[in-house]
């Protein structure tokens, strides 16, 4: 068996158990992503000599007896991710050549816990969209089906993931950069709470709501990275000093019981194959011993998610527009005029929202309505454990299909953007196939900092199910 | 002159904190290497976050209640978006609708109350520099501008006043006072010629004679801003030049365009500065990066229990706690190191009974170092002083000797009657002594060898 | 409503070609049309959410940390002299 293949649990068991060196595991997933990288291209750029000497130096540690919990453990990390000394894009043009002087502080707590870097995953450029399509250099294509989209932001991420050429991976999302493509690829991915993982040193989208996360195989792995990334930054002003908890503790507690919601908002226009197999996860739960609730039932009413493709709109462009002002290729990157046609798009419509006369309009308006949205989740997290939707109205979508849509992103991520909007955690699980053979992906939506919660349904359901064994033959 | 000037004022005042006001690099960047003051946050790095210096924002609160502004318990951050050279990010953190300090007032010397608008916190730019330069590419000379970003990020505090001046003395007291509030409260150096302090006057002329506040439909229909003057000669200068400037306009009959213009130092006037009309849509929205801060109202009170007693106020206690002239009062308090040295040594000279009056003195005409001496031991010279040095009578005799005959002419005069003249001796002779001599025994000697001689 | 495409791309310093002008201009009124759903919501009461974590005063201590190199500082600019970073003039004299 090929090391790659392995999850991060039993990568991590079996370098602690001396069955196999880190160098051995390292190997294995440069020899995979050399196998696959021109099908896929996921990456950007592969740092295999780096990642060679990182196996070998994590090799001399696991020798000397430590027990840092990704020693030696190989990842990728999305390109928007800042890396001292390697080169920083964010799959565009204009930071082509940017090598960043400093680490963000989920590389630098990684590079602690002992991570080797494989190299960094190509994405939309600048995370502005939900398809790769915008990546000035290339979509990542799905591992699944070549022909498809791998989804997006954090596309090549997910494709790397799903293709095993590593262990695990590092995401972002704003609405839907994790969730969205690790349900078209068929893996686990996880938006942790808005503030729990810190966003020093990540290329900023919208500040509001960007939020870093783990995208891996098994729940399990991502609880245990999730146990490395959350945590008070001092360098971020809007991380949470709230304690971090084990987040593998509660994985095995039984869901017997508890309460789980769901909305018929959240099922209008999404894809009938979609539709069986959230009925069928709906059956494991209860077998499980859950309760299913339709918030409704519970006098709880929401605001079409339809709503939160507007107010998700109007903050991302707006927020998007001034972030993106500091690319002036003065003291790093090229100027302006390298910006792609997604990212002018985005500037402008922001640009224009922010302009004299029109802030009320939109973006106090949008804020207005962004309280509305968290004011329902409190209510419903009043009244039951978690909330469980599909997490795309469909499965991948060909090559091509985000083309000539100023708004494709929006639409594709209208199930997960409530809950980014209101900075809450939620996670991807494989939940089926399509008939086509693409995966089908389900998440599990909680109150803020109930990581551990959100990770225990989703856990307990893949305990109950097969879906994450699957593997794409590519 | 048919008009009344209404003219406001905006200042810019640079904080000494040790770090900036959204990083931990070193502010004092002046005279330093450049770029060698930065770290991700203020060059602009993608995905580098600011955090705020808890200093900096008690020292805006602290000048803010010093102009007797309300305080925003709760404030928050917010972005002001255009695009400059030395704007690394594209925006600048700024306060845009909750400032820290709001609705404040100055008073001038003749009573005249100047409403201070707002105080709020922001961050100063990298400083450019221009220069010709001859490129390696080829032979050709070109126009550049230099940066450096050791400025960038360091905690400056705007001070906004209601158009409620009406001339350039007025707006030089108000400066002046300023500048002497900044330095008591210790939160800034203040100084011009670094640039601690940057004005920026905006003039207009009024057809309607108010005086002092005027309501908004008294304003007038246009505005002249003066951007970045950093003395305030200059400020006086450029505020006389507009309304020279307007009033032609007005006379013609038409009304000066609102705009914003530059003070040219070499040709002595403001000059147009052309800016692109959007330059002025700065697209504010609350930082998102920065949690809004939230002061309760014994936070405030426990800052403004920190602020020292300011200028104004020591002024009429020092006149009439220790009975000195206003020209004394006014020296002894410009500086807070003059006044406090001042009191200490007040407070060390009574037991010896040396009295305000003679400290004040002393320190006024002999303009000791005061950072170099002890208040007590400016004490113990005044006492000093007063003591009369024996002296060797003698050697006395010997001096005036020597000065009645180099003075032959005023002998004379004494001797036809010419008594006043014996002061003017005395004098002379007294001038040879570096240390004060007993006057009433040099009148007494130098008569008596007058008389015998 | 006409969105004055030339005046936003110069408030965001974006150069736009005539070909993109018009697309975005169209593509802009579009988006807009979509988002102005939001009018339906009723918010006549209801208060902005600009952060979601609840945060306050979140503030640092005024204590001086390492700076970067000038060398590292200046690592990515195209144009550096004498340790400043170069721009063509920005003040026309």
């Amino acid at each position: 068996m090929s090391l790659n293949t392995l999850t991060l649990k039993e990568a991590a068991t079996g370098l602690s158990e001396k069955e196999f060196s880190s160098v051995e595991l390292t190997k294995d997933c440069l020899q995979r992503i050399k196998e696959t990288e021109s099908t896929l291209h996921a990456l950007v750029t592969l740092t295999e000599s780096a990642a060679l000497e990182e196996a070998r130096r994590a090799d001399e540690l696991l020798a000397a007896g430590n027990t840092q919990p990704l020693l030696g453990i190989p990842l990728v990390i999305k390109d928007n991710f800042s890396t001292k000394g390697v080169t920083t894009t964010a799959s565009s043009n204009v930071l082509r050549d940017y090598v960043p002087p400093f680490d963000a502080t989920v590389v630098e707590k990684l590079k602690n816990a002992g991570m080797v870097m494989l190299g960094k995953a190509n994405m939309d450029a600048f995370a502005h969209g939900s398809s790769t399509e915008t990546s000035d250099f290339g979509a990542s294509k799905n591992p699944w089906n070549t022909d498809f989209l791998p989804g997006g932001s954090s596309g090549g991420t997910a494709a790397s993931v799903a293709s095993d050429q590593t262990i695990a991976g590092i995401g972002s999302e704003t609405a839907g950069s994790i969730r969205q493509p690790a349900g078209w690829c068929g893996i686990v991915g996880l938006k942790p709470t808005y503030g729990r993982v810190s966003r020093f040193g990540v290329v900023a989208m919208a500040s509001s709501t960007d939020s870093p996360g783990p995208m891996t195989k098994t729940v399990e792995d991502s609880a245990l990275l999730l146990n490395v990334l959350a945590g008070n930054d001092p360098r971020d002003a809007t991380s949470s000093p709230k304690p971090v908890e084990d987040y593998t503790k509660n994985l095995r507690n039984p869901i017997k019981g508890r309460k789980i919601g769901i909305s018929a908002k959240y099922l209008e226009d999404v894809d009938p194959e979609i539709i069986l197999s959230f009925e069928e996860a709906k059956k494991v739960f209860e077998k499980l011993g859950a309760t299913i609730v339709d918030i409704a039932d519970l006098g709880i009413s929401i605001l079409d998610p339809k709503y939160s493709i507007s107010v998700y709109t109007i903050l991302q462009r707006a927020e998007v527009s001034s972030n993106l002002a500091r690319l002036d290729g003065i003291r790093y990157g090229s100027d302006r005029e390298s910006f792609g046609e997604e990212a002018k798009r985005r500037i402008m419509l922001g640009t224009y929202t922010l302009s004299a006369g029109y802030y009320d309009a939109y973006y106090k308006k949008a804020l207005k309505v962004r309280t509305l949205i968290v004011e329902e989740f409190h209510k419903m997290f009043a009244q039951v454990d978690c909330f469980f939707a599909p997490t795309s109205p469909s499965p991948a979508l060909p090559i091509g299909s985000s083309k000539n849509h100023p708004m494709f992103g929006e639409m594709a991520d209208v199930l997960v953007e409530p809950s980014s909007i209101a900075g809450l955690p939620g996670i991807n699980i494989p939940a089926g196939f399509s008939k086509a053979g693409l995966p089908i992906g389900l998440q599990i939506m909680g109150s803020q900092f109930e990581e551990a919660s959100v990770l225990n349904f989703a856990h307990q359901f893949e305990t109950a199910t097969e879906w994450h064994l699957r593997k794409p033959t590519l | 002159m048919k008009y009344t000037p209404v003219i406001g004022l905006e200042v810019h005042v640079e904080l000494k904190t040790a770090s900036k006001m959204f990083c931990r690099c070193s502010a004092d960047y002046f005279g330093q290497k450049p770029n060698t003051h930065t770290c991700p946050v203020c060059l602009g790095l993608p995905g580098a976050l600011p955090v705020p210096n808890a200093k900096a924002i008690e020292w805006c609160i602290m000048i803010a209640l010093s102009l007797n502004c309300e305080i925003n318990l709760l404030s928050k951050f917010d972005r002001k978006n255009y695009f400059y050279p030395d704007l690394p990010k594209g925006y600048q953190i700024s306060q845009f609708d909750l400032p820290f300090g709001k609705n404040g007032l100055l008073t001038l010397e003749n009573g005249k109350k100047i409403r201070i608008r707002r105080v709020h916190m922001e961050e100063d730019t990298a400083k450019l520099s221009h220069q010709t330069v001859t490129l390696e590419a080829g032979n050709h000379e070109e126009r550049v501008s230099l940066i450096d970003f050791n400025r960038s990020g360091v905690p400056l505090v705007e001070i906004v006043t209601e158009p409620d001046f009406s001339d350039a003395a007025e707006v030089k007291e108000y400066l002046q006072k300023l500048q002497q509030i900044v330095r008591y409260l210790d939160v800034s150096n203040a100084d011009m010629d670094r640039g601690d302090m940057r004005l920026e006057p905006n003039i207009s002329l009024s057809d309607l004679p108010v005086t002092g506040e005027r309501k908004e439909s008294e304003l007038p229909k246009y505005k002249v801003e003066v951007k970045n003057i950093n003395s305030f000669r200059f400020v006086e200068k450029a505020i006389t030049f507009e309304i020279a400037r307007q009033e032609k306009i007005l006379d013609s009959g038409k009304l000066p365009p609102q705009e914003t213009r530059g003070w040219n130092e070499t040709k002595n006037e403001t000059v147009s500065q052309r800016m692109k009309e959007e330059a002025n849509d700065y697209r504010y929205f609350p930082e998102p990066d920065i949690p809004p801060l939230h002061h309760t109202a014994s936070q405030i009170s426990s800052i403004r229990d920190r602020v020292p007693e300011l200028p104004d106020a020591k002024f009429s206690r020092f006149l009439h706690e220790y009975s000195l002239s206003k020209y004394d009062t006014e020296i002894l308090t410009r500086e807070k190191m003059t006044a406090d040295f001042f009191e200490e040594a007040v407070h060390a000279g009574k037991e010896h009974t040396v009295s305000p009056k003679q400290i004040a003195n002393w320190i006024i005409n002999k303009k000791p170092n005061l950072a170099d001496v002890l208040p007590a031991s400016i004490v113990k010279e005044i006492l000093q002083s007063n003591q009369v040095e024996v002296i060797d009578e003698v050697a006395l005799k010997e001096v005036i000797k020597d000065v009645l005959e180099k003075n032959t002419k005023a002998v004379e005069d004494y001797k036809s009657g010419k008594e006043t003249v014996i002061m003017f001796l005395v004098g002379q002779v007294m001038r040879n002594f570096k240390t004060k001599i007993d006057v009433a025994l040099v009148k007494t000697q130098l008569l008596e060898l007058l008389t015998n001689n | 409503m006409k969105i004055n495409v030339q005046h936003v791309a110069g408030l965001a310093k974006l150069k736009l070609s005539k070909a993109e002008e018009e697309r975005f201009s169209s593509q802009l009124e579009d988006t807009l049309e979509t988002i102005e759903q939001l009018n339906e919501v009723n918010t006549d009461t209801i208060e902005i959410t600009s952060q979601v974590t609840g945060l306050e005063n979140v503030v640092d201590q005024d204590a001086v940390h390492p700076s970067l190199t000038q060398k590292e500082a200046l690592s990515n600019a195209k144009n550096t002299l004498n340790g400043f970073v170069v721009v063509k003039a920005v003040i026309e004299e």
